[in-house]
């Protein structure tokens, strides 16, 4: 059967997709994509269903080689050199990969997470109605793990449907909006102006439970035990050392320590797709501004398949996919100093969470 | 009977969610209000909710802020947390064993040298008491208990383990508990039981409820390595007592 072989993987990737949904009361977590949006454009290029199972690709490289037929695939998210067979392929578009060859990955640059969408989707035994990989409940299928070199997904022979790329939305860069709460009393007013005001960076030792966060301490009012309330994607956790911990797709259903806010949904794959060191912000809007954010957002999602352009020119442009995959001067969504490489008009920021010229 | 209760907060989780809080604190009734909001809001099936989190002082309300707005689902929920929390009638009540002390409880007789009685004594409060499930949360199945014995509150350890074994039963502050997936613990380890609470390709996958009864018995090395085998063969093991 066609199958898609993973020749060289890195930890920290896995088969995502949009999550299972139902079972929190039961101390079970929703996983699923770092960034829904990158994993929705995947799958619309090669007219899956937006949150089909694909392959997250964690910061380091990977390799993938098509055996017994050809397999249709797309690559979205954070960009890093791709060639197949020494030829290289854009990202946000989609590519067949010939049977036996290989598509090689390298480290991802500006961002963390790309997303490999196979045509038809991955298949498996959904639980709670996802494949998603959830390591400690043991869910995920095919793997109820990580990825590791030698694994095999099944695939669909290629289609041989035209390849297309997706126009990416405009860029969203600033900084990472929160709804403050909902356990902001737990904090003094200088405590929760220190927490807006400063930068803060992603500490390397982050995972998909939660992002750590490197700044100043951030001190409770009545210390930092709080009787276990529920979590969502996005909360911001004060443990006793005072340094902020965004909960991440595989967080605890509960947490017991203090939330002084929750990051909005529409940023939340923007701070997935900030690399560790990298400098950004919070800043805080009102519920009704995060909603009509939020509702923007699903209106993008929503668009994606009207974002489909046709590749016109097979003949591969070798320096514009330099630019694309292996440029030096990246831009971070998040980082203002990098912003300047932005067009004005904000196109060409990809659909990686960090923004790249084109 | 008029509920005299003040109204909970409600506070925002984000653009998706809300906190209804009853209580600051581990508090039956506040328990027990949020319990009867979890069922209230379940039957009242509000557009736009798509999941609800009940834990001892407060439900977690998921919604699609794209079929419902804060302020909207906000008055909705206070609307249904004003009626009076119904009497707790049909509640099921399971019997729970345990394999208490050694290697399956390391704990043990630090926590009956810390409370000044015997690792016998210490058993013995523990099956006395009558326990309710407060909440399911953190990691899959992880039952947090209300009801422990005043003898038994004792702090959280100083340096959480990091890895504590699946079935581990212990105790923490003024709870105890019934963990089922491996998972890290401040908490002190009294037993294990050979009882799932969560078992995949098994009906049900989650066995307890918040809301349950449950109490323990003691068993002994060699019936817990039989009930081990048994629920590794999706049997129940747990006692569904009638109530």
């Amino acid at each position: 059967m066609t199958k898609i072989v993973v020749t060289s993987i890195g930890p920290a990737s896995s088969v995502q997709d949009g999550g299972r949904h139902g079972a929190q009361r039961y101390g079970l977590t929703e996983s699923g994509a770092m960034d829904r949006l990158a994993l929705a454009a995947a799958n619309t290029l090669l007219g899956n269903t937006p949150f089909a199972a694909s392959v997250e690709i964690g910061p380091f490289g990977a390799a993938f080689t098509a055996r017994e037929g050809a397999v249709r695939v797309a690559l979205t998210g954070a960009s890093r050199s791709a060639d197949i067979a020494g030829q290289p392929v854009a990202f946000d578009s989609s590519m067949t990969i010939p049977e036996n060859a290989t598509l090689t990955l390298g480290f991802a640059k500006g961002g963390a997470f790309s997303y490999l969408a196979i045509e038809g989707g991955i298949t498996g035994e959904p639980m709670f109605g996802s494949l998603a990989v959830n390591a400690r409940a043991g869910l995920g299928s095919p793997y109820p793990r990580p990825l590791q070199a030698g694994d095999e997904l099944p695939a669909r022979a290629a289609s041989g449907a035209p390849e297309r790329r997706v126009e990416p939305p405009a860029a969203t860069n600033g900084p990472i909006r929160v709804v403050l709460g909902p356990q902001d009393d737990e904090f003094s007013d200088e405590a929760k102006k220190l927490f807006l005001d400063s930068e803060w960076m992603i500490s390397a030792t982050s995972d998909r439970m939660g992002y750590r966060l490197e700044g100043p301490v951030i001190k409770h009012l009545h210390g930092h035990n709080i009787v276990s309330d529920g979590t969502v994607n996005g909360s911001i956790q004060v443990p006793g050392n005072g340094a902020p911990i965004v909960l991440m797709m595989d967080r605890g259903t509960t947490g017991g320590y203090p939330k002084i806010a929750t990051v909005i949904s529409p940023d939340l794959r923007r701070l997935a797709q900030t690399p560790a060191g990298t400098a950004f912000r919070f800043k805080a809007v009102s519920v009704v501004e995060a909603q009509a954010e939020a509702r923007k957002y699903a209106q993008l999602l929503r668009s994606l398949p009207d974002r489909l352009r046709p590749i016109e020119n097979v003949e591969l442009n070798i320096e514009a996919l330099h630019d694309a995959n292996v440029a030096g001067h990246a831009v971070s969504a998040v980082d203002a100093d990098t912003w300047h490489h932005v067009p004005p008009d904000g196109q060409g920021a990809g659909l990686s969470g960090s923004g790249r010229p084109t | 009977m008029e509920a005299t209760f003040p109204p909970p907060r409600l506070l925002p989780s984000g653009d998706s969610a809300i906190t209804v809080e009853f209580s600051k604190v581990i508090d039956e009734t506040a328990n027990q209000r949020v319990l009867a909001l979890d069922r209230a809001l379940s039957e009242a099936a509000i557009e736009g909710v798509t999941e609800a989190v009940p834990t001892y002082r407060s439900l977690l309300v998921h919604y699609d802020p794209c079929q419902i707005d804060f302020a909207t689902l906000g008055e909705k929920l206070l609307a249904l947390a004003k009626r009076p929390v119904p009497p707790n009638g049909k509640t099921r009540h399971w019997r729970v064993p345990v394999a208490y002390g050694g290697e399956n409880g390391i704990d043990l007789e630090d926590v009956a040298k810390a409370l000044n009685t015997t690792p016998d004594e210490i058993v013995a409060r523990h099956v006395a008491g009558k326990y309710r499930v407060a909440m399911i949360g953190f990691s899959p199945g992880w039952s947090y208990l209300s009801g422990l014995d005043k003898s038994l509150h004792m702090p959280r350890r100083q340096s959480p383990r990091l890895l504590t074994p699946p079935g581990t039963i212990s105790i923490g502050g003024v709870q105890t508990g019934i963990q089922c997936v491996a998972a890290p613990s401040g908490w002190h380890l009294l037993g294990r039981t050979p009882v799932r609470t969560y078992q995949l390709h098994r009906e049900p996958i989650f066995l307890l409820e918040p809301g349950d009864r449950v109490t323990f018995y003691a068993i002994d090395t060699k019936t817990f390595a039989e009930q081990e085998k048994a629920a590794e063969n999706c049997e129940i093991v747990a006692e569904l007592m009638a109530s």
